[in-house]
């Protein structure tokens, strides 16, 4: 039949994890379908109609969506959920409300943050924080999916979707937004950055990030941190990588002063390069760095940015 | 959507809080050798962590004169009454146990809190995030649609007032609030709260406290998994790299691999 994934965005900008279940999507059922559900999303919709494999964008431009408020997201899918035989959504925040609603009502499991699709019913996901991987096979009817983004490269910008504007569903009336609070950073985003910097319970405090901050403004990287330094209050929690924070993969990690406890590992451990600074030799995070520093953080993260001054970054 | 009963909740709402028990946090999970799933025996089982802090929030709106009785549910081998009455401990009133070996999934799990809060009916009912052993992080979610009630999913801080909860919740970009209307569904994040131990003399007071024990058939549940585990296995491993000198050589190094 075909699938649909369901898109994350701002209303402003479409993210890439978008794109990247766009990919995972392709694998499972064809043609692919992408709802972009939000208000004033128009810009949203026409990136989305430019994704390759994409063929129809369906636009539901409703003050009800604007937040992706859980319970207006589920009854919008249903509405479509006759047409599809695979619903995706990325496994961010917003997919990980909204989805297993779908789920449940289809009377249908959902399948967590695909890793991998091994055939059209059969996928791989990670349980136990990753330290376990899981094939499963889905019965027989509608799959409900949601895709770890990581673990798939972005449909490129070559296509040219039709963009058909839907109906917004009945709202249900029993939840409504209330306010937000995002954190402001002119730093790329932490699971779409090339580089990531994180630090840990070694930095001491949330002043010392300031001295991340340099070493990521030098590499056009993001800030992360481990869940002891959102523990200890040094870092809000939108910066925590690993099994409960975010999920990364970015070409360069730069562990600081993290020990490198599982249920980071877990966070960013499919990273292409892991480099790692911790004065604890026997530090968990030095079994899986490419590169290991046993030292002083505050001596070598300026020795570091010293070191890009002087190349000209 | 019709919602099944939803007037009237007041201070003396009831709160259902399920827990699950898993493999202890701490505990390094090893893949068994034959793939059908990691090694359970003699390995320390606990509460799941978010289900601590969902337990703890629900004794918190007692504190606070928000909710009256407190329901600890596991659905789970028999062993799982230990899990219950560690919420006893911790200051539950009562518990159900669902016995039910083998993996129970989410989807089954929420039908059956279903058929318990359509006996039980309370106000508000708190769950855990997700579990960490499968990550699925779908129970709480599924049993809210089920219901037709709505959810306050990944919650940093919950208040309640006559009807309604008001759930600040932790997002990929950083803080939401949502107002949901009673009852609800409100699943924990780490930073909600932090967990009381239970103390030697509640401890004793939860042994004399009662557990209800049921099965998944006296609900009208099947609880046969629909997805097929085909294996498990080990991630893939990384190997330890080599040891650089100082920043400067670390800079060097990334630079000559072209990682910046």
């Amino acid at each position: 039949m075909a699938s649909l994934v369901v898109a994350e965005h701002d209303n402003r900008t479409l993210k890439d994890s978008t794109a990247k279940t766009v990919t995972a999507a392709a694998q499972i059922s064809t043609p692919v379908h992408v709802l972009v559900a939000g208000q004033n999303c128009d810009a949203v919709a026409q990136a989305a109609a430019k994704l390759a494999g994409v063929e129809k964008v369906l636009v539901a431009d409703d003050a009800q969506y604007a937040h992706m408020v859980a319970e207006p997201m589920e009854a919008l899918i249903l509405s479509l959920a006759d047409k599809y035989d695979a619903i995706l959504a990325p496994a961010t925040t917003n997919g990980k409300n909204y989805l297993p609603r779908v789920a449940a009502r289809l009377d249908v499991p959902q399948i967590s943050e695909i890793l991998k699709v091994v055939s059209p019913d059969t996928f791989e996901r990670p349980i136990y924080a990753g330290n376990a991987i899981q094939t499963v096979q889905a019965p027989a009817g509608k799959k409900v999916i949601t895709v770890r983004t990581t673990a798939f490269k972005a449909a490129g910008a070559t296509g040219n979707a039709a963009i058909e504007k839907i109906a917004a569903a009945a709202d249900p009336g029993i939840s409504k937004f209330a306010g937000e609070e995002l954190s402001k950073s002119e730093r790329p985003e932490l699971t779409s950055a090339k580089i990531v910097v994180s630090g840990g319970r070694g930095m001491g405090s949330g002043e010392n990030f300031k001295l991340l901050e340099q070493l990521a403004d030098k590499l056009h990287a993001a800030v992360g941190a481990s869940r002891a330094a959102v523990d200890a209050g040094f870092v809000p929690n939108d910066y925590q990588v690993g099994q409960t924070g975010k999920v990364v993969a970015p070409e360069l990690y730069i562990a600081v002063g993290i020990s490198g406890a599982i249920q980071h590992l877990a966070g960013m451990k499919d990273s292409k390069v892991i480099a790692a600074i911790n004065k604890d030799e026997e530090a968990p995070i030095f079994q899986i760095a490419d590169f290991g520093l046993v030292a002083d953080l505050f001596k070598a993260v300026p020795e570091m940015v010293q070191e890009l001054t002087r190349l000209g970054y | 959507m019709k919602r099944p009963y939803g007037e009237g909740i007041t201070s003396n709402m009831k709160v259902l809080v399920p827990v699950k028990r898993v493999i202890d946090f701490n505990v390094k999970v090893r893949v068994k050798a034959d793939q059908t799933g990691v090694d359970l025996a003699n390995v320390k089982m606990s509460m799941n962590p978010f289900d601590e802090i969902a337990v703890e929030e629900a004794i918190r709106l007692k504190e606070k004169g928000k909710a009256g009785e407190i329901i600890a549910v596991s659905i789970g081998p028999a062993q799982a009454s230990e899990t219950i009455r560690t919420a006893l401990a911790m200051g539950a009133d009562r518990g159900i146990l669902v016995k039910a070996d083998g993996d129970v999934e989410p989807l089954a799990v929420a039908k059956i809190l279903k058929a318990i809060c359509e006996a039980e009916k309370p106000g508000l009912v708190i769950l855990g995030k997700q579990a960490i052993d499968d990550d699925s992080n779908q129970t709480g979610q599924m049993l809210a649609a089920l219901l037709g009630w709505p959810q306050g999913t990944f919650a940093h801080k919950l208040d309640i007032t006559d009807s309604a909860a008001t759930v600040e919740r932790e997002i990929d970009g950083g803080l939401q609030t949502v107002e949901i209307k009673l009852p609800a569904i409100v699943t924990t994040d780490l930073r909600l709260n932090e967990p009381r131990y239970a103390s030697l003399p509640n401890i004793m007071k939860a042994k004399k406290k009662p557990i209800d024990e049921k099965t998944p058939a006296d609900y009208g549940v099947d609880v046969t998994p629909r997805l097929k585990v085909l294996k498990v296995t080990e991630p893939p491993k990384r190997q330890a790299g080599v040891k650089v000198k100082s920043g400067t050589e670390l800079v060097d190094k990334l630079k000559e691999i072209g990682a910046i």
